[in-house]
């Protein structure tokens, strides 16, 4: 491909100092202590739908619970919903390779009948 | 720059060519000759060089236990070693050529050196994790070695339980160790890439200008950040199994072995990919170079890069075939795993239309390219048969399978890697190699190749199994002639090793750009200095700009400037009777 | 993070002051500025958190795999667990995650001293997690719970009586303990390197060196506790909530 030598650096080089400030995101501590106050509640909540036995829905709503948690702490303490679209596609992308690993693999067992229990 | 250029004596050199090229003042190999800034070096070309002697030692490492390998086989019964022994040497070749070779020498030695620059940064992202990553590298290669040579283990490189966790004599739980750290140099490399690519690319270089080479290394660098994690996994569960005697895969505590192996080919299915993706993006950079023309259809190239990377992880099952395997899953595992071989087609087609009508030369690194090609065909179609279920049904297990692979993995990878060394061998080191020895080890290279690998697909279709130290008679003279082969492949794996080295301090000085090449990696000298570019370059087209009429300029400027030499070098000599004269005069 | 070791003769480039014109100190050589450095470094962590995501993944699945195949070996080992000490360590490490976040918030602020007060409370945070670990840890290795190094409960008739009537033997609970340390064992590990990492970290804060627009390695810090933290959010209710409370239930169970 065809280059120039450019006569200038490369971008951002006259800078300057002490400005990565400006790219730290600042998230007001308020947004922190209600993050923190709704995954006590969900934890309680938690708590109060292990007590009661609804069969498979126990499992069902821990689940659901536990990703709703995970989501706040993604978005809010790790700053996910302030983040560049890149950053939100790297994380996606982790979950997305998850959830192949998962269908493709529990497919297959699915599929076949589970090995018989030893002794039966 | 270089000292002594057509630039500097006030000549026009515009593809940095240079007339009389002279080993440049400072460079990234004279800034510090001491061990210590070898060790502990940030600069991503050192710690490429590093690579590469690491993984030239394991690879011949690796060709011993062929050779043991190859050695028994001539004799129906097992010629040289003991059935036991036999098994460690191919879990031995396996496991070092796996682990320690295939994986990491073409991303780690020549994406390493190259990347950044052909992005135009002058590190990749992270030198400090890429020195990282050889460190993890080579504890893990000496242990696993070292596990492998001191007791060794017998159960392949494939660690299938529950022959691994409890019958298998030997040096299992180390070896899985070295393989468990040796992954971790394969996540970090990729990671390091990946980022680099997003985000360290010279003003003007979008995605769609980048050479093919960077998007092979990127497909195959997500690859390795997404399943290296769950080798690592698997290894540790082995590991916990075997050490404390529990039963995650064990059937009479409730285990499934089948797991293991969904496990384990979850990673090691885009492992072959990790391999072969970079070899492509190779090959793609020798073809346009040595046929002067640009790569026909870029977009596709690029894009079955990532199609590749993505399908390839969903294909596993096709190892399993023959396992509790539902057939649901064997069936949407076998029609996922043709469609894998359309992107890897697109490829082969777009290389042979870059071929097409362009002015094609045949030095070493386009014989290799060629030969890549070829090879990398057969073994893809033969891929095929291993896909299809009806067929694998017979072929599981047999020679047939090693032949496919080793068509891909060494007609395939060695050779790309083989191009790829010695196309950049200039820009690496400053010297050009002997072309004659070059060629000659290629051709060679091809010849013992085919001699031992196409007898193979026959064995296997005729039904010699894989992994026995012994074989029925009838086998023998195919094996005979496969351990032929196996013995010319040798010498033209040592040809490269002693010209190449030979070429370091008396090959012809190469200059900037002995290949005519396009690419930023070639606008520096030879070797480049330590940070690469003294300016950042700004890149205002796309790459592969080949045409005839870019070379008969460059035809035309180069026969000027040879001239303009010439007219100098007259004048220096008159000059030079003149003093004489002068001398001579005034002494009578 | 902390400043490379630079060999005498590696940059031609050599030593330069705290007001190079380069830019700041903590900007590395290889990068133009300190906008991409950051964006690079913060990529760099998100994917490092992905390939964590696949590796506790593969253990996620082999959970989700027996528990399917062995519901009720699962059931009866999740009544071994204590699920008020459950909950005390989601509500730590939670509260952590608080003080994690604020630490990160003081550090762009640019105030050492608050900086290093909650990277202190996070600290402490997680050893309580870790103390409160080896207590049921220790408990479970005494009531004989523990596969490999001392699985003798049902060897007892307590433990029979467990398993009466019921498609299952002790190997099928044993592989819901061998699922259960391996998960909680690796998340030990995470949160024991979280623990040093923070610890090194207290220091350099105290010396001010994330002063200057340098929060970004506390920020990286807090990605990765957030995340062991995320996993815990995961393994409490698939571990400790099984069986739900059961008064007066089998084992070592619930309040």
């Amino acid at each position: 491909m065809a280059a120039h030598d450019a006569t200038h650096h490369g971008h951002g080089h006259d800078h300057s100092h002490a400005h990565g400030e400006a790219y730290a995101v600042h998230v007001p501590t308020r947004v922190y202590y209600w993050n923190f106050a709704a995954l006590m509640v969900l934890l309680v909540i938690t708590l109060f739908a292990a007590y009661f036995d609804l069969g498979e829905w126990n499992l069902f709503i821990a689940m659901t619970i536990a990703v709703i948690k995970a989501l706040l702490i993604v978005l809010f303490f790790m700053h996910l919903a302030y983040s560049t679209r890149l950053v939100r596609v790297f994380a996606g992308a982790a979950l997305f390779w998850l959830i192949i690993m998962f269908v493709l693999t529990l497919g297959d067992y699915f599929a076949r009948q589970a090995p018989s229990m030893p002794g039966h | 720059m270089s000292t002594t250029t057509a630039e500097t004596q006030g000549l026009p050199d515009p593809m940095g060519i240079d007339l009389q090229p002279e080993i440049p003042r400072e460079h990234y190999i004279n800034t510090d000759y001491s061990w210590k800034s070898w060790l502990f070096t940030l600069d991503h070309k050192r710690i490429a060089i590093l690579y590469l002697v690491s993984v030239t030692v394991m690879f011949f490492i690796g060709g011993f236990g062929a050779m043991i390998v190859r050695l028994n086989l001539l004799s129906p019964h097992g010629a040289i070693v003991s059935p036991q022994t036999y098994n460690r040497m191919f879990s031995m070749h396996g496991v070092v050529m796996v682990f320690f070779f295939l994986v990491p020498v073409i991303p780690a030695v020549l994406g390493n050196f190259l990347i950044p620059m052909m992005l135009g940064a002058k590190d990749l992202a992270f030198p400090q994790i890429n020195l990282l990553s050889w460190y993890f590298y080579i504890v893990g290669a000496l242990i696993g070695t070292t596990a492998l040579t001191f007791g060794g283990v017998d159960t392949g490189w494939t660690f299938y339980a529950p022959l691994s966790t409890q019958f298998a004599y030997g040096n299992v739980a180390w070896t899985i160790v070295g393989a468990f750290l040796a992954g971790f140099s394969s996540i970090l490399t990729g990671l390091n890439f990946i980022i680099t690519t997003h985000r360290m690319r010279a003003p003007g270089l979008t995605w769609f200008r980048l050479p093919l080479f960077v998007w092979a290394h990127y497909a195959a660098s997500l690859l390795q950040v997404l399943a290296t994690p769950v080798l690592a996994i698997t290894l540790l569960a082995l590991l916990v199994e075997r050490l404390f005697g529990v039963g995650i895969f064990d059937p009479k505590l409730g285990g499934d072995p089948v797991l293991m192996q969904h496990m384990f080919w979850f990673y090691s299915h885009p492992a072959v990919y990790i391999m072969i993706l970079p070899g492509m993006g190779v090959i793609s950079e020798i073809i346009t170079c040595f046929s002067r023309k640009p790569i026909f259809g870029y977009k596709f190239v690029a894009f079955s890069s990532l199609a590749i990377a993505v399908i390839s992880f969903v294909v596993w099952g096709h190892h399993m075939y023959m396992t509790s395997q539902s057939a649901f899953a064997s069936i949407v595992f076998s029609f996922l795993t043709f469609l894998v071989a359309i992107p890897s087609a697109i490829k082969v087609f777009n290389w042979t239309a870059t071929l097409y009508k362009g002015s094609i030369r045949l030095e070493t690194p386009m014989l290799y390219c060629l030969g890549f090609i070829g090879l990398f065909t057969i073994g893809g179609m033969t891929g095929l048969h291993c896909a299809a279920l009806a067929t694998d049904l017979h072929l599981h297990d047999t020679y047939f399978i090693i032949a496919h692979f080793h068509y891909i993995m060494v007609g395939g990878q060695v050779l790309a890697f083989m191009a790829g060394l010695h196309f950049w061998w200039p820009k690496m080191t400053g010297r050009m190699y002997s072309e004659g020895w070059g060629r000659t080890a290629a051709v060679l290279l091809f010849i013992g190749f085919n001699l031992t690998f196409f007898p193979q697909f026959i064995l296997g279709y005729e039904g010699m199994p894989r992994r026995y130290p012994t074989y029925a008679p009838e086998f023998q003279v195919l094996n005979v002639m496969s351990t032929a082969g196996a013995s010319i492949l040798a010498i033209a794996y040592a040809l490269p090793f002693f010209y190449l080295i030979w070429s370091l301090k008396n090959g012809p000085i190469a200059g900037p750009n002995p290949w005519r090449a396009t690419g930023l990696e070639w606008q520096t000298q030879s070797p480049p200095t330590t940070f690469n570019f003294d300016r950042i370059p700004v890149v205002v087209a796309g790459p592969y700009m080949y045409s005839p009429e870019a070379d008969e300029i460059l035809d035309a400027q180069m026969a000027v400037e040879v001239a303009q030499l010439e007219l100098q070098r007259t004048k220096a000599v008159i000059a030079q009777h003149h003093a004489e004269n002068e001398e001579a005069g005034r002494g009578v | 993070m902390a400043s490379e070791t630079v060999t005498a003769g590696q940059h031609a480039v050599a030593e330069h002051a705290a007001d190079h014109p380069h830019g700041p100190a903590y900007l590395h050589h290889h990068f133009d500025d300190v906008e991409q450095q950051r964006e690079c470094t913060s990529l760099g962590m998100w994917s490092f958190l992905a390939t964590e995501i696949m590796m506790f993944g593969g253990l996620f699945f082999v959970y989700s795999l027996y528990r399917w195949l062995y519901p009720d070996a699962f059931h009866i080992g999740s009544h071994h667990l204590n699920i008020t000490l459950g909950t005390g360590n989601t509500f730590v490490l939670l509260f952590s995650s608080l003080t994690m976040a604020m630490a990160v918030h003081f550090a762009t602020e640019n105030n050492p001293r608050m900086t290093v007060i909650c990277l202190g409370l996070t600290w402490i945070l997680g050893a309580a997690f870790i103390g409160i670990k080896a207590v049921e840890w220790t408990t479970d290795y005494r009531e004989g719970l523990v596969p490999g190094l001392n699985w003798t409960y049902y060897n007892h008739e307590e433990g029979l009586r467990e398993l009466a009537n019921k498609p299952i033997g002790p190997q099928h609970v044993m592989m819901y303990f061998v699922i259960y340390f391996s998960m909680t064992g690796l998340h030990a590990i995470h949160m024991i390197i979280g623990l040093i990492l923070v610890g090194v970290f207290m220091r350099y804060a105290a010396k001010g060196q994330f002063n200057g627009g340098n929060d970004q390695p506390v920020e990286l810090m807090g990605l990765y506790w957030h995340f062991v933290d995320i996993v815990w959010v995961f393994l409490f209710p698939l571990l400790y909530l099984i069986a739900g409370f059961h008064p007066g239930g089998l084992g070592g169970g619930a309040p």
